[in-house]
């Protein structure tokens, strides 16, 4: 597992450049260009089961859902960052990928540090040190536990209409 | 209890008495607005909306703005999916190329009201606080699921007061002024929160309060509004709104602020955002001389006949510097049509400029003046990320458009109090 470290304001267009907004948004297409004008060894390298640790306001900028569909199509486990910007934020719910706001595990973090994440409990161990992150509200479980907005919207509609 | 705007108007849309920040809320939205992505926002629930169908044809807002005319094939048969959509669901809101940015339609066509809640999947749909409406983006996924059922959930924000005090001097325009405050609260100084504007409001035309909120995500704000004022009333009637078809919604005396901003408008210069970070914000003074090779004039933040007027007053009689490329993107086809008549559009093609469609043009950097390696471009528009032109080895400065325009006259930045006085 490795963790990708990276600073405050990543925006929308270094996770996913805008050229290609209107023409890609199947994930295979996506898994090329993802953080290209960032980190060019990014796409190259990244492997199932690493983490991003960046700064404050990730994901700051346009409405542009690839980089969740992306990130989580390349087997990014979660984002922990200081911060997020909203629409990331709600797009990251809404494809059932994890993020993490726990601003004192980024400042843990040093390069080589063993990274665990228990998920059901909150909890984000860096090294020897463990340090809690809030657990999100029980109405926007239901989305993540659905696997996802849409997921979420169809069983929602299913029922609706047997009644 | 005493509430802020965003608390009244969120505990209105989810039938409560009241609502405190942090409380999620299941809320109908009156509109939701889409564009270019309607293609790919349809094709994920395909079979659903087979089976279902949308939730009101009234919902829905489309509007075909960001890659027009088509650039690509790809492009041209995502515009004609979306057409077909239309037609087969009488979507009734639908706007074809060459009407304008979506966000300046939403206000133009009367579809923003005050006291209305509007979601949409572009970021900058955050601009309807203009007129008092409560307005914030989501994202694609988002979008299609309220497609189908009209409804999704909003945490109530915290909000922020900023007090605008005092009257702009001249050459400092609404840009300077969100500029500014985003250079010092900084692009995440807003995150989550909803923002109002309070103060000595009379100088600020609709126009102005829109750059203001247009760009609120831009530090991060769910949403930015200006309360209705006699101002918003004129501007409802002139694009007739009777005044019975909306509700004006005001903050509380003693409603909670996370944050009191007070800003002094009287000590604002011009300004501009450097690369790659809105938030990089210095006085024009301060990069005053550096080379540019483009300039842009519109996009839904700066693309208003007010905006195209305060060019032309610049350029009337004049030609801009020869190694300097001008592009004119006005937000509208309305904005066109006024600018057409009032002779503006003639000014600024005479001095140089090149006219471009009514759409969001570069701004994104797919298409209409894309930048090369090693270019610098000074723009009106909102964003300045690195690659957000097309090109990540270019560079991408935001400004007003006095600033645009008096910089390419002499094809590098010049503060337009130069030119002004």
């Amino acid at each position: 597992m490795k963790v990708w470290k990276y600073g405050d304001n990543i925006d929308t267009d270094m996770l996913f450049p805008g050229k290609y907004v209107y023409t890609i948004s199947k994930s295979e297409e996506i898994k090329p260009h993802l953080l290209e004008d960032l980190d060019p060894l990014f796409s190259k390298n990244v492997k199932e089961g690493d983490i991003i640790f960046a700064g404050k306001n990730f994901g700051c900028g346009s409405s542009r859902e690839q980089p969740v569909v992306g990130l989580k199509a390349v087997g990014i486990k979660a984002v922990v960052a200081e911060s997020f910007a909203r629409i990331f934020y709600r797009s990251a719910i809404n494809q059932g990928f994890i993020l993490i706001e726990c601003p004192d595990a980024v400042d843990a973090y040093s390069e080589g540090s063993e990274v665990k994440i228990d998920f059901e409990n909150g909890k984000i161990s860096i090294g020897n040190k463990i340090f809690s992150f809030p657990k999100l509200p029980k109405e926007i479980l239901e989305i993540r536990n659905a696997g996802g907005l849409l997921e979420y919207t169809h069983s929602k509609l299913k029922n609706k209409h047997k009644k | 209890m005493d509430m802020t705007f965003a608390e009244k108007i969120l505990a209105k849309y989810a039938k409560l008495k009241g609502v405190t920040p942090g409380q999620i809320v299941t809320v109908k939205p009156d509109h939701l607005l889409t564009h270019d992505n309607t293609a790919a926002i349809i094709q994920k629930i395909k079979p659903d909306l087979e089976q279902y169908g949308i939730y009101s044809k009234s919902l829905p807002i489309i509007a075909l703005d960001h890659v027009i005319p088509a650039a690509s094939e790809k492009t041209a048969a995502n515009h004609k999916t979306i057409r077909d959509f239309v037609k087969k669901y009488q979507i009734e809101n639908f706007f074809d190329i060459g009407n304008g940015v979506c966000h300046q339609l939403v206000i133009e066509k009367g579809l923003a009201l005050p006291g209305k809640l509007i979601l949409g999947s572009d970021s900058h749909t955050c601009s309807y606080g203009a007129i008092g409406a409560f307005s914030s983006g989501i994202d694609r996924t988002e979008a299609a699921s309220i497609l189908l059922t009209g409804e999704t959930w909003l945490k109530v924000p915290k909000s922020i007061k900023i007090n605008l005090n005092g009257k702009l001097k001249l050459g400092v325009l609404a840009k300077d002024v969100i500029l500014h405050i985003i250079g010092d609260i900084s692009s995440s100084g807003a995150d989550y929160c909803s923002v109002e504007h309070h103060g000595d409001l009379d100088q600020f035309s609709i126009d102005d309060r829109f750059v203001i909120t247009n760009m609120g995500v831009e530090m991060g704000a769910k949403n930015s509004v200006f309360f209705v004022d006699n101002i918003t009333k004129k501007y409802l009637a002139s694009i007739g709104v009777s005044s019975s078809s909306y509700e004006s919604i005001y903050p509380d005396e003693n409603a909670l602020y996370i944050k009191k901003l007070n800003y002094n408008l009287l000590e604002i210069v011009p300004v501009v955002s450097c690369p790659h970070t809105v938030d990089n914000v210095k006085p024009v003074s301060d990069v005053a001389g550096l080379e540019i090779q483009q300039c842009l004039i519109g996009t839904c933040t700066n693309g208003r006949f007010s905006d195209l007027k305060v060019a032309a007053g610049i350029l009337k009689g004049k030609k801009i510097n020869k190694n300097v490329r001008l592009l004119i993107l006005p937000a509208s086809k309305d904005v066109l049509e006024n600018a057409l008549k009032a002779g503006i559009i003639e000014i600024l093609v005479r001095a140089g400029g090149t006219l471009l469609p009514p759409g969001c043009g570069p701004c994104l950097g797919a298409h209409q003046g894309v930048l090369a390696p090693g270019e610098r471009c000074l723009s009106t528009s909102n964003r300045n990320f690195k690659g957000r032109m097309g090109c990540n080895e270019a560079e991408i400065y935001l400004a007003s458009p006095a600033t645009v325009a008096a910089s390419c006259l002499y094809g590098k930045i010049t503060d337009p109090r130069e030119v002004m006085k």
